[in-house]
């Protein structure tokens, strides 16, 4: 890691309330961040602790009760759908189901296209395209010939999610978030994405959020960990530091939850 | 030698397409397991896992149909036996099944303490409702669950409560054989966890005497059973207790998996996972050779042409490739 790291994304007191009265429920509970650039930050919590809701709160799409969010240094302004559109180019994200990421009725050449064009590239030839599409392919190890004419459904669930990463290679947004992509994929094709998501940080300096509810894939792809409990962060790090030296019981208990294969799994602290 | 709960000799079993290709997503697998013992079953997406747990319980229906082969459960031969019959005194009473998607077995209308009623009287004439809602109690008491979940509808239960009330009505009849087919898949660590522990106490207090387990995720698989088979395309590639498949894997395919095992473990930052490229090969037109050769990193002209046996080796295990124990181990050697 450089001495000198960028802000790339930063919050303070960061807090989504969902409901009012004794309907209240505090889903995010503010939350202060800072995600450096070129840095995989992994955000590690049980299911209802929160981390989708932060999430959706960096992308825009659901708006905080209080707090702020920084992008490069600056208060994230996303009042109009222009702006938005425009905040959108630089934040793009990854879903758990890509069986339900795709419009079913685009073909796959579509899907590329649009990104394409969204990068201003409309007016580019229509060979220069074909070759951004089937370098951006072969990144994921895809072969483009055999995609063309074909629709999203028709490929197994790894490839969607391949094909995915494709788009976000030829869209390079500075920021990616990655909302469990693996969760529902088979331990193989798991090992390929989490390889091609160090690829995009290494080659192109992307700076990756990555949220999962397995400690042992924080510790594989990130740079640093912020752990989640009931909408705080109650640890963050390095990933050495928080993995292997944890402070808090809370990550402890989540680390113990992973099923081990050199140690032994102690099954009794359920 | 204990009591031998399931056994399978050459099973086959195919689907029938809409175009009447026949698809064999089992192909002569046998495979045993004792009483008291836990048999783990490993393999990609679309290598014919669930097929195999499917074909397992005997009871067919379209598209799937019985080839050849025999099931043995408990010393009685349940292979070409009538559906209905199957359906009457087998599922539930010798062999039950949890399927992958066990949250959305739940009728949303019913109360959990319904679906026990259902399976009780539909197998036992002239029990009360109380009776049953004692038995249940009893049952959920065992099992650790609370007993409100009873008289609670599906919805109002947490994902991982849900599997374990679905485990729990599953093996409501104390079957011989329980087959679960990945029911973590879909939970957060910590409700995994509480679904394996509940798996083991099943076999603690004698619930159940036999289980199969059925997930991708290796580090489980090792936690949990004592046997682990690996299946590739509908064969059985490996076979062996969970020490040896997974710290010393014989099969390519086998050692490829163990390569993108990920635990939170000191130096597993150093280590370069190892997926294996390209996908499982479509089985309307299995290749003529090993069915791994496409995908192999070790392959040899042979390969292609000439179909490989299981090799038996000793205390039960096997593998099926065409290079002895000490090949692989020195190719794996020198990486």
């Amino acid at each position: 890691m450089a001495d000198e790291k960028k802000l790339c994304l930063s919050g303070s007191g960061l807090t989504k309330v969902f409901g009012i009265g004794r309907q209240k429920t505090l889903a995010v509970d503010h939350v202060d961040f800072n995600f450096y650039e070129g840095e995989i930050v992994s955000i590690v919590g049980e299911s209802g602790s929160g981390k989708t809701t932060l999430a959706k709160m960096l992308l825009g799409l659901i708006s905080s009760t209080e707090g702020d969010i920084y992008f490069l240094g600056e208060k994230r302004d996303i009042s109009t759908q222009k702006k938005k559109q425009e905040y959108w180019k630089n934040i793009q994200a990854i879903f758990q189901d890509p069986y339900s990421s795709y419009n079913i009725f685009n073909k796959i050449d579509a899907v590329l296209l649009d990104c394409i064009r969204m990068r201003g590239g409309g007016n580019l030839p229509h060979a220069k395209k074909v070759e951004l599409m089937s370098e951006a392919c072969s990144f994921v190890n895809l072969k483009f010939e055999e995609l063309t004419n074909k629709y999203p459904f028709e490929l197994s669930g790894g490839q969607m999610q391949r094909l995915m990463i494709a788009r976000i290679f030829l869209l390079k947004p500075k920021i990616l978030l990655a909302d469990e992509p693996t969760s529902m994929i088979d331990a193989c094709s798991r090992a390929t994405i989490l390889d091609m998501l160090m690829q995009l940080r290494d080659e192109i300096g992307m700076t990756i959020i990555f949220i999962t509810h397995d400690v042992g894939l924080a510790y594989f792809v990130s740079d640093s960990v912020c752990i989640m409990e009931h909408g705080k962060i109650v640890e963050s790090g390095t990933a050495d530091e928080v993995i292997l030296h944890p402070k808090e019981a809370y990550t402890q208990r989540l680390i113990n939850d992973v099923p081990k294969i050199h140690e032994e799994w102690d099954l009794s602290t359920v | 030698m204990s009591r031998v709960m399931l056994e399978v000799k050459e099973l086959t079993t195919k689907y029938i397409t809409r175009f009447g290709e026949d698809v064999y997503a089992v192909d002569h697998v046998s495979l045993k397991v004792e009483e008291g013992k836990t048999l783990g079953i490993a393999g990609e997406s679309g290598c014919g896992k669930s097929t195999l747990a499917l074909s397992l319980m005997g009871y067919y229906f379209a598209p799937l149909h019985y080839t050849s082969g025999e099931i043995i459960i408990d010393g009685q031969n349940i292979s070409g036996m009538d559906p209905d019959d199957v359906r009457k005194s087998i599922l539930g009473k010798e062999i039950a099944y949890i399927p992958q998607s066990a949250m959305n077995a739940l009728n949303p209308t019913r109360k959990i303490i319904n679906f026990i009623e259902d399976v009780i009287q539909e197998h036992e004439l002239y029990v009360t409702k109380k009776d049953i809602y004692d038995r249940a109690r009893k049952l959920f008491e065992t099992l650790g669950l609370p007993e409100e979940v009873l008289q609670k509808y599906p919805v109002e239960l947490s994902g991982g409560m849900k599997q374990r009330t679905v485990i729990a009505i599953s093996v409501l009849l104390l079957p011989k054989v329980l087959i679960a087919d990945e029911p973590s898949s879909a939970l957060d660590v910590t409700s995994q966890k509480m679904v394996i522990k509940m798996l083991r106490k099943l076999m603690e207090t004698g619930l159940i005497s036999s289980l199969i387990f059925i997930t991708h995720e290796l580090p489980l698989l090792y936690n949990v059973t004592n046997d682990i088979m690996v299946m590739y395309a509908g064969q059985i590639v490996e076979k062996g207790t969970a020490q040896e498949t997974v710290f010393d894997p014989l099969h390519p395919y086998s050692k490829g998996l163990m390569g993108s095992i990920i635990v939170p473990e000191k130096g597993l930052r150093d280590v370069k996972l190892t997926a294996i490229p390209g996908v499982p090969p479509n089985l309307k037109k299995p290749p003529a050779g090993c069915r791994f050769a496409e995908r192999c990193k070790y392959v040899q002209p042979e390969c292609k042409t000439r179909s490989v046996d299981l090799r038996e080796l000793q205390g039960d295990r096997a593998y099926r490739c065409i290079f002895s124990e000490e090949q692989l181990r020195e190719a794996y050697k020198n990486g």
